[in-house]
């Protein structure tokens, strides 16, 4: 059973509710509650739960009866009547009246989930085929800002034909590099948009989900009352990765945040570099490798040979092999050709530094021995502009 | 209406001149260029009932990969075909043409007419459908593979696709033309053909339910005709209807859509409302009870289907108000629903009841449909569909309101009247075998599907948390269980019918009522040429 | 009204035809080239228009096997009714087709521009107005353009398509009265009133692609402009051949003055596509 919320000091979510933040094996039941939200929606749906439970016994324990009693091997002669004015409005208005009793809780809920202002934090979620971006756009933490990938390793999932190599782990598919960090009890509206298809937010225990649509942004919202991990999926079919683009939110106090709120920007500071570096070639590779496998891998393959008829192969590829200029474009802007179904989508938001590294990984990989071989991050910022 | 005698006057168009007796065509070119209702009605549904056996085919894959997590068999990409072209192949394959088949075979039948309004259109409704099978089957070889966009092909994925989804959009379109010219044979039919005497508040429930079906797929195909045209011509001709860049909007597509989409699913479910209104006075004994207001509720559950559809949308953020209108018209629905179920268990109700096997099915459809419609009420209330919404819970609610809905209430007509088709009595105990076998494989893939979605498992998912497996594998276990027993079905149940068995009588169930049954069993070539009076 | 074929059968059910088969894999033929083509395969765009001839061919042949029942007088009273209902039903499903492309365009109109033009939106598109027909999506993507003028041709098509269909009327009244020649000469001139809206349609087409700069790739508006005006001139092209193929069974001497639902067939049709047509006018060139 769900206990009420923490007035007071954090409560851990696995201490109070047994919750592990998704979902547990065989579970029967929405998972428990971590928002007043989520709570709402459970005892909605309990209450549905009994009265359709109550009409359903009552209904078919008046067929059943029937069955049992009005036979013709019992020698159960057949009546003559066929309608009965009234006890048809009775069964019209009776239902109505119970439909409404259901309707009333609900549409309370209903304005409750809507309301999206006076948020402490404001965090932008981005679906891109297959990953979250996320940018902390209000409250403390404003101008954080990183990509989430599924860290499960592929050793894990197999292949067709090709079993896993490694154990599976607790967290199988619902795991990423960079998880979501917001404080408890504190109000955190999601903005949802999307750079290529329709993705859906979803947090089950936060009772959130909110569709990510292309050129559109959306809003939710939730107000964790407990700390943990809560964990989610892409709930909207947005392609072959769909099942890979778990959503992970941690929730901690509100001293551990401002914690990690400094240690994300040292982060980022680090990360941003200096773009006026000129970094040597081997340096380049190695992170530039590091990039590849987080963002390109999924499509254009480990190997470089992307997918017939899907996804460009860059190996021996026109561009990676051409004028550097044309590739940079290429990462910055997307490339639609019309020859591949899909399209490339633009990597604007990485960073100079990434952006730089990996196409001087791809140009000094597999077969690729281009004549213009290694890009500096200078050059990416030159052509930003 | 008309006044002038029709005691001699019927003819058949290149046989006039021919002796009546057998101008019966024969060989291939009886089915190829049929224009006979009943030899349409049986073209109907062996091509729904291998749409059937393909589209389960490709569950089965679907659940064959779902045994386990992790990628076993198929590449996630391929996987999205699977569940897309399952979805779109049972829809517009199975489900749809089975009951066209249906309403071909009976609907003459059943007013005293002695044919279709319109028998070469009839011919060329059904002559589409097998292009657009070929089309859809086609589109697995082609480069790229078949559409994967789901069957609601929600821009812009689908302009993702490649020619696989034209195809597909293209099938779409030939199936769509199929179905308007289909329902405008079978109203016409029913509003122009009926015997004198058969007033429409006489008229069987079974052709109420279609009359009213085929308004509404006459209202809503071409909708869908509509919106996959603007997804063709985003794709290749540079419109911008579901491009933000351009102005569009991707809900519009969800939009137009599901204004169909809705409609649809009661399309789906209407005539199978029908068959189900047949058979249970028949094996009650026991006239219908409430006719009246169940043609009423069919009409009332027809027109509000048209102001639901984006119950199917809550989660893309909709304005409250919104939210809460669509909240509150799909939840009136289930009150003319709700007084359907009342009306056949009322029916039932000191009846004298048997239970051969078109009534087991019956019962069957009215438990197992309950239990659909109310995760269908469940899924209607905003804040819990946005729960829920795009998790297993609604594949287990759709799959229970059409598996155990449409396909079981298609079973129970089967048996009811194969005996009027065939001129053979089904053996009892291979169809109760069919029925118990069905029943409790169904529930046994069904059901664990609740937990999974309650539990946040996302549909459309070629993998999943590791936590999902025990469900997951009963799942499998129990669709592979259903799967056999509807070759079951076909070995020991059609097939067997056809070949022989224990003839029929015209009238083989004590009950049964209606013209249909004054005709001999097989129904011969030609029946009710002069219309019977109805008093 | 009663049946003017005493010796029709009580319902004629033709016997068993092969066109509706050969339509069927017609279309097949055709759509199998129309994915093609679409998807830039040199074969495509030969395949797609031998499908259609083929359809075209199955139809004539079709037709022609109707109306030689219809002359020979199979078709009762009963039938003509049939006919009746099902032209009305049919027309019915086109409306609703139109009705989709409405549907989009009032939504894009009336909802999606102000929402994509709101605060939250202000986020992915600074700069977007939200006008109408200021000639840019939000993205800046689409080429400015300048809206077709509703007082020009789009009006002098509006009063073409009213003549059109009082002149059809009047044809109508005059084959009702028996006055064959005088029919002929109006139904005549309607079907020419329907290609002279069909030629200033092309002008107009050119003018814009050429001089306007409005295009299928103008961002909504070019797309609801000329799907919408392209389907309803479709809808004219198949209004005016159904004209054109009365107008040679009148010369030929078909009809006659109670039976000619072929006529009557077409006219509802025509009617129909009018009245899409001051839709348009309305909320495509006026608003
Ligand atoms: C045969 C097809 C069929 C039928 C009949 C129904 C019937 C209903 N459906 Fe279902 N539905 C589908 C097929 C069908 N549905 C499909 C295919 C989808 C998924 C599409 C996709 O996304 O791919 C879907 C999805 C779907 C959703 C969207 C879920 C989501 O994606 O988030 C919703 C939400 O409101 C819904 C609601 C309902 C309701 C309220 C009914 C009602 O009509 C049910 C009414 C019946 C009863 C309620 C039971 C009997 C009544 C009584 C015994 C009376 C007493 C009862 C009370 C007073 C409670 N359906
Ligand atoms: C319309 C009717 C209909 C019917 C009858 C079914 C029948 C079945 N459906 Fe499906 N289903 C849909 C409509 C239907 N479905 C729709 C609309 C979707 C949504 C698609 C989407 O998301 O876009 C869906 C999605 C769907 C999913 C979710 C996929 C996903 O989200 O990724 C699953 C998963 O288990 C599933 C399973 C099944 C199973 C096991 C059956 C079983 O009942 C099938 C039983 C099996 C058989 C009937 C095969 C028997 C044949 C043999 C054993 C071979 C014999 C061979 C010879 C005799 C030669 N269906
Ligand atoms: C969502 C899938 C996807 C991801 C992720 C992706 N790409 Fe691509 N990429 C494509 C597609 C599809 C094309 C072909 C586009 C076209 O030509 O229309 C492409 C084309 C390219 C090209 C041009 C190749 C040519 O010969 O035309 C380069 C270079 C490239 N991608 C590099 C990258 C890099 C580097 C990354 C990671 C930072 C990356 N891509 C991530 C899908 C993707
Ligand atoms: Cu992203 Cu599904
Ligand atoms: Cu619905």
């Amino acid at each position: 059973a769900w206990a009420g919320p923490a007035a007071t000091a954090a409560v851990d979510y696995k201490t109070a509710t047994g919750g592990t933040g998704g979902p547990m094996v065989n579970q029967l039941n929405l998972q428990a509650p971590a928002t007043q939200i989520a709570a709402d929606i459970y005892s909605l749906h309990t209450l549905m739960m009994v009265i359709i439970m109550v009409i359903f016994v009552a209904v078919f324990g008046v067929m059943f009866y029937s069955i049992f009693k009005h036979r013709k091997s019992l020698g159960h002669k057949a009546a003559t009547f066929h309608e009965s004015t009234a006890v048809e409005i009775a069964w019209t208005v009776v239902p109505f009246l119970i439909v409404i009793g259901m309707a009333l809780p609900a549409t309370k809920t209903v304005v409750a989930m809507k309301d999206t202002s006076n948020a402490d934090i404001t965090i932008k979620a981005t679906g891109m085929q297959w990953k979250w971006g996320y940018d902390y756009l209000k409250g403390e933490g404003e101008g954080i800002s990183f990509l989430s990938n599924l860290s499960t390793p592929r050793s894990q999932v197999g292949q067709p034909g090709e079993a896993p190599t490694e154990q599976r782990g607790e967290n199988y598919l619902m795991e990423v590099d960079n998880e979501v960090v917001v404080p408890v009890g504190k109000k955190i509206r999601i903005v949802t948009t999307a750079n290529d298809v329709i993705h859906a937010w979803m947090i089950p225990a936060f009772g959130v989900k909110q569709d990510a649509i292309p050129g559109f942004v959306r809003d939710t919202w939730f107000k964790a009352e407990y700390t943990g991990t809560f964990r989610g999926n892409c709930a909207e079919l947005c392609g072959k990765e769909h099942a890979f683009m778990p959503i992970v939110v941690r929730v901690v106090t509100a001293e551990e945040y401002t914690a990690w709120v400094n240690g994300k920007k040292k982060e980022m500071a680090a990360l941003a570099d200096d773009p006026n570096k000129t970094w040597t070639i081997d340096e380049l590779k190695t992170k530039g490798e590091k990039v590849y496998t987080a963002n390109c891998a999924v499509c254009h393959q480990a190997n470089g040979k992307g997918v017939p008829n899907a996804f460009a192969a860059l190996d021996g590829s026109a561009i990676v092999t051409g004028p550097k200029a044309e590739q940079i474009k290429v990462l910055l802007h997307g490339q639609k050709t019309g020859k591949f179904p899909s399209e490339m989508p633009a990597w604007k938001q990485l960073s100079d530094t990434d952006i730089a590294a990996v196409i001087t990984y791809t140009r000094n990989t597999w077969s690729n021995k281009p004549a213009e071989n290694i890009v500096q991050p200078a050059e990416v910022v030159a052509a930003r502009k | 209406m008309s006044t002038h005698d029709h005691a001699h006057d019927h003819a058949h168009g290149g046989h006039a001149h021919d002796d009546h007796a057998h101008d019966h065509p024969h060989g291939l070119s009886r089915w190829l260029f049929a224009t006979n209702h009943k030899d349409i009605g049986t073209l109907y549904m062996w091509f729904s009932f291998i749409m059937l056996l393909s589209g389960g085919v490709l569950a089965l894959m679907i659940r064959t990969e779902l045994f386990k997590p992790g990628l076993q068999f198929f590449q996630p990409e391929f996987f999205n075909q699977l569940t897309t072209m399952h979805g779109l192949v049972m829809v517009f394959g199975a489900i749809m043409p089975a009951f066209v088949g249906f309403a071909n075979w009976m609907i003459p039948l059943q007013i005293g007419a002695s044919d279709m309004a319109f028998a070469r259109m009839n011919n060329f409704s059904f002559w589409l459908l097998p292009p657009a099978a070929i089309l859809l089957a086609g589109s697995f070889f082609v480069p790229g593979g078949a559409t994967a966009a789901g069957w609601t092909l929600y821009a812009p994925l689908s302009t993702q696709m490649g020619i696989g989804m034209d195809m597909g959009i293209f099938a779409m379109h030939i199936m769509g033309a199929s179905s308007i010219m289909g329902s405008i044979n079978i109203i016409v039919t029913i509003l122009n053909m009926r015997a004198p005497g058969m007033t429409l508040m006489k008229m069987p429930m079974f052709c109420w339910t279609w009359l009213i079906t085929a308004y509404l797929l006459i209202a809503v195909m071409p909708v869908l005709a509509g919106a996959i045209t603007m997804t063709l011509t985003d794709r290749h001709f540079g419109t911008s209807f579901f491009n933000a860049a351009g102005g569009g909007d991707p809900v519009m597509y969800q939009h137009i859509f599901w204004f169909f989409g809705h409609p649809e699913v009661y399309i789906m479910i209407l005539p199978a409302f029908g068959i189900v209104s047949q058979i249970i006075p028949a094996f009650s004994r026991k006239q219908l009870f409430g006719y009246a207001s169940m043609v009423y509720a069919t009409a009332s559950i027809a027109i509000l289907s048209f102001i639901v559809w984006a119950h199917h949308m809550f989660t893309t953020g909709m304005p409250v108000t919104s939210q809460l209108f669509f909240m509150y018209a799909t939840m009136l629905i289930s009150v003319p629903t709700g007084v359907k179920v009342f009306n056949w268990i009322a029916t039932m109700w000191k009846g004298s009841m048997t239970f051969e096997t078109p009534m087991l099915f019956s019962v069957g459809f009215i438990f197992v449909f309950t239990m659909g419609g109310f995760t269908g009420l469940m899924l209607a209330v905003t804040p819990v569909d946005i729960q829920l919404q795009d998790t297993y819970y609604v594949v287990a609610h759709f799959h229970y309101v059409l598996v155990a809905g449409s396909l079981f209430a298609l079973f129970a007509g089967f048996y009811y009247w194969a005996p009027k088709w065939t001129g053979h009595m089904v053996n009892e105990t291979m169809g109760k075998a069919h029925f118990w076998l069905s029943l409790i494989t169904f529930n046994i893939t069904f059901f664990p599907m609740h937990f999974l979605g309650l539990a946040g498992m996302p549909r459309r998912y070629a993998d999943y948390q590791a936590q999902f497996t025990d469900f997951n594998s009963i799942a499998t276990i129990g669709a592979f269980g259903f799967g056999l027993s509807q070759a079951f079905f076909l070995f020991a149940v059609v097939l067997p019918t056809i070949r022989g068995g224990k003839k029929a009588e015209a009238k083989p169930w004590e009950g049964a009522e209606g013209l249909e049954w004054t005709v001999p069993s097989p129904a011969p070539f030609h029946t009710f040429e002069t219309p019977p009076t109805v008093k | 009204m009663s049946s003017n074929n005493a010796a029709a059968p009580y319902y004629f059910v033709p016997g068993p035809s092969k066109w509706p088969m050969f339509a069927g894999i017609s279309l097949l033929v055709t759509m199998t080239g129309a994915s093609a083509w679409v998807n830039d395969a040199s074969w495509g765009m030969a395949v797609c228009l031998v499908g259609i001839a083929m359809t075209l061919a199955v139809l004539y042949s079709w037709f022609g096997d109707a109306i030689a029942e219809s002359e020979k007088g199979l078709y009762s009273h009963r039938i003509d009714l049939s006919y009746r209902w099902s032209m009305g039903w049919f027309i019915f499903s086109e409306v609703m087709f139109f009705g989709a492309f409405f549907g989009a365009l009032y939504y894009a109109r009336s909802i999606t521009f102000p929402w994509l033009a709101d605060l939250d939106h202000k986020l992915i598109w600074p700069d977007f107005s939200g006008v109408w027909t200021n000639g840019v999506g939000p993205a800046g993507t689409v080429e400015s353009y300048t809206p077709v003028e509703a007082f020009g041709i789009p009006t002098l098509n509006t009063a073409l398509l009213l003549a059109s269909g009082m002149t059809l009327t009047i044809s109508h009244h005059a084959l009702q009265a028996a006055n064959r020649a005088k029919a002929i000469t109006w139904l005549a001139v309607t079907v020419l009133l329907g290609a002279t809206f069909m030629g200033f349609q092309a002008y107009e087409y050119m003018h814009a692609y050429s001089d306007l700069n409005l295009k299928l790739t103008s961002g909504i508006y070019g797309s609801t402009f000329y799907l919408l005006t392209g389907f309803h001139g479709f809808h004219v092209t198949m209004g005016a051949i159904m004209l054109a193929v009365v107008l040679y069974r009148l010369i030929r001497g078909d009809m006659s003055a109670e039976h000619h639902f072929a006529f009557e067939g077409a006219a509802w049709y025509w009617h129909f596509v009018d009245v899409v047509w001051l839709g348009l006018y309305v909320v495509v060139y006026w608003m």
